[in-house]
């Protein structure tokens, strides 16, 4: 009954990504620690679309940045924990070997394309930097082949775009070179985070086609951060409910919104409006977000949670299996096993 | 919805145009009309949403309406009574009837003031309320959205952003304002949060006859609060009408897209979705015609010559599209 190993949710498919028992705090200042991330395990499949989601400071994005190793340190440091692209340990890498790791096995497209792409360089520039980062061609070849990623991520007018500089494009068209830049390299897996928060709905919903377009082309497997729970639904094959700094969910996608087993998670669908049903009152959840240096003793979601118990307060639950790849860390779920 | 349905704001042909300057004498070389002859009623006791991507000029509409910027062109009736030409003693006592909350409420709230101080600030303008009446105000208001008396003595950073959210809404009903204007006041909020802030909005709106103008890019969340929706495009109003109808039986080809990009968490019911093409244009420079015909899968030639205006499809829907002339 342990809550490292995670069996995957389809034997068949092979593992890429298996991340166990991972911690990454943060220490601001000398009495205080943020436990960003704690205790998180999860795995991705070859070819399959994980969806990470939580409200703001749930730690979402840390999770990433860890995958990445991207922690600024200090503050942060990863404490423990595992992680493995297909079964090569990550955390043990060189500062080079990591670099190589990324940007060519792991693509990563963050929130805000702005500060992610250089305003000094044109866009074919950095197209064809980064496909001569890990693929042996010409200038003219790199610069074929940032012409077709462009078509591929909807611009038909590719060999213009490449003369252009950053700046000369909307928030939509910059995401769209980000992932342009991103697939260059056709990664193994593309982290994404929230990368359609700050786009209107319509620019929202072209992105996801590409998203989804260049997944199928590449075999790429995804790992989409979002707190859209919408998003969710639209494009993610299993989904991973963070709270502080935990998963307290974890269930292929339709079983996550029929089957919804923690109370957080109920919490979260019942407080949204949805497009497709009239509720006259939503169910919110009292209370807010605790900070990562002020988590409650026990279960982190006890405040706020109308089913809390006695052992709620004394104890963090585990992450347990309940069935067939649907996982939830509540007590109320604990019925057949015994206490520790 | 009420039968006789009173007006408490008109707004007829509103437009704002903010110069685009430029060469080395910072001449207007051109305009932004981001606000473009816009026209519509808001009922009492009512909440009209407004709808539209980003750069379509909800907030210059909502700043325009209250006269916080000066329109360029247009009227804005409330009670009857025009906003534009009136005085400035005129206009501020008319503003006690209309508040707004914003979306950001880090930026709303004045960080150097105590709460206590942020709230009795317009009543203490105001001028005829006892320190002692001004204190007993503001404890009720701040129960009235949820929050102790302690949080009198507090600054606005020892707040998380749904309570700021809060103050600012209690803030805006220290006048006993009949208006409201929301620019995208739940936008910055998480989503648990945001459900908690909505709930009282429509609490304080049954308690006090409040009526709202309610702007927000979340079209989910503005079906949610709205009896009536209207969908902006470029500065322009394109189609607006009872909630049911702009939901259920959307009519302009871009409300149709619009909605159809809303992810839905209703897994058992994939709905089409409609994506447009190109991108969206530059307000400096807009099409021609209407607005949306160059990303419309439905514009034939005279969408590119002649500007829409708005037509009544009955029951209050109207739309401003060629294809319901
Ligand atoms: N550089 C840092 N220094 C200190 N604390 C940090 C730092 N980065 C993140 N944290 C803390 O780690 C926690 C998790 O943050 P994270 O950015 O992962 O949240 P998130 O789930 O991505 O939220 P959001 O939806 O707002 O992006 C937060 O409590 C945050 O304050
Ligand atoms: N003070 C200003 N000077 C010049 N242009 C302005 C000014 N304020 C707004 N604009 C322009 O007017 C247009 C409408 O902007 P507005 O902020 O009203 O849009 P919005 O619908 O509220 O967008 P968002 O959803 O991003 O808040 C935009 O093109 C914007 O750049
Ligand atoms: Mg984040
Ligand atoms: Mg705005």
């Amino acid at each position: 009954m342990s809550n490292l190993t995670q069996p995957s949710t389809n034997d068949n498919t092979e593992k890429l990504l298996e991340v166990k028992g991972l911690k990454t705090y943060f220490f601001p200042s000398k009495n205080k620690v943020a436990k960003a991330v704690d205790d998180v395990s999860f795995t991705i499949h070859k070819g399959e679309t994980v969806a990470l989601v939580g409200e703001s400071g749930s730690g979402k994005s840390v999770t990433s940045l860890s995958i990445m190793q991207l922690i600024p340190s200090p503050p942060g440091e990863i404490i423990e924990g595992s992680i493995k692209l297909e079964g090569k340990e990550l955390l043990t890498l060189t500062t080079k070997e990591m670099n190589n790791v990324r940007g060519k096995d792991i693509g990563m497209i963050f929130q805000e394309p702005m500060t992610s792409l250089d305003p000094v360089f044109t866009i074919g520039s950095q197209l064809i930097e980064s496909i001569r980062k890990h693929k042996k061609t010409s200038k003219k070849e790199a610069h074929n082949i940032g012409v077709n990623l462009l078509k591929m991520v909807g611009f038909s007018r590719a060999e213009e775009m490449m003369k252009e500089y950053p700046h000369q494009l909307s928030g939509g068209m910059r995401q769209r070179v980000m992932i342009a830049i991103a697939m260059a390299c056709e990664p193994k897996l593309l982290i994404a985070d929230e990368p359609t928060t700050a786009l209107d709905v319509t620019i929202q919903a072209q992105i996801l086609d590409v998203m989804k377009d260049m997944k199928e082309k590449f075999g790429s497997s995804v790992l989409l951060i979002t707190h859209d729970m919408g998003v969710v639904a639209e494009v993610a094959d299993r989904v991973l409910v963070m709270y502080g700094g935990q998963i307290v969910e974890e269930a292929p996608m339709r079983k996550i919104f029929k089957e919804t087993k923690h109370p957080y998670t109920k919490g979260l669908l019942a407080s949204i409006p949805d497009i497709d049903k009239d509720v006259d009152r939503l169910d919110a959840i009292a209370g807010t977000v605790p900070p990562a240096h002020a988590f409650p003793d026990g279960c982190r979601f006890r405040d706020r949670c109308p089913f809390a118990m006695d052992i709620c307060k004394r104890e963090n639950p585990e992450l347990l299996e309940l069935e067939d790849g649907h996982y939830v860390r509540c007590h109320l779920y604990e019925g057949g096993h015994d206490d520790a | 919805m009420p039968e006789e349905r009173e007006t408490l704001v008109e707004v007829c042909r509103l437009k704002k145009y903010f110069p685009v300057r430029g060469g080395v004498l910072k001449r207007p070389t051109g305009y932004v009309k981001a606000v473009d002859d816009v026209s519509f009623s808001v009922y009492k006791g009512e909440t009209l949403g407004i709808v539209g991507e980003s750069g379509s000029g909800k907030s210059t509409m909502a700043r325009t309406l209250l006269r916080l910027i000066e329109p360029t062109e247009g009227n804005i009736l409330f009670d009857g009574e025009d906003l534009v030409g009136m005085t400035k003693s005129e206009l501020r006592a008319a503003r006690k009837n209309m508040q707004m909350v914003f979306q950001d409420p880090f930026s709303s709230l004045n960080p150097r003031f105590k709460v206590s101080k942020i709230i009795e600030e317009p009543l203490v303008a105001q001028g005829n309320f006892s320190k002692a009446e001004r204190r007993e105000k503001v404890v009720s208001l701040l129960k009235k959205v949820g929050l102790g008396a302690d949080a009198l003595d507090k600054f606005p950073h020892e707040f998380s952003g749904g309570q700021r959210q809060r103050i600012g809404i209690a803030r805006a009903l220290a006048m006993n304002p009949k208006f409201i204007i929301g620019d995208e006041p739940v936008s910055a909020l998480d989503v648990s949060v945001q459900a908690q802030v909505l709930n009282l909005m429509k609490d304080l709106q049954d308690e006090f006859g409040l009526t709202y103008l309610f702007i927000a890019h979340d079209l989910s969340v503005v079906k949610h609060i709205s009896d009536r929706v209207g969908v902006m495009y470029l500065g322009r109003l394109v189609e607006i009408g009872p909630k049911k109808a702009i939901y259920e039986e959307p009519l302009h080809p871009y409300t149709r897209a619009l909605l159809s990009a809303v992810p839905s968490t209703n897994v058992d019911a994939k709905r089409e979705r409609i994506v447009l093409k190109g991108e969206p244009p530059n307000p400096a420079n807009p099409p021609t015609g209407c607005p949306f015909h160059t990303r419309c899968p439905l514009a034939h030639e005279r969408c590119m010559v002649e500007r829409p205006e708005l037509v009544d499809q009955g029951n209050g829907h109207y739309v401003a599209c060629h294809l319901y002339e």
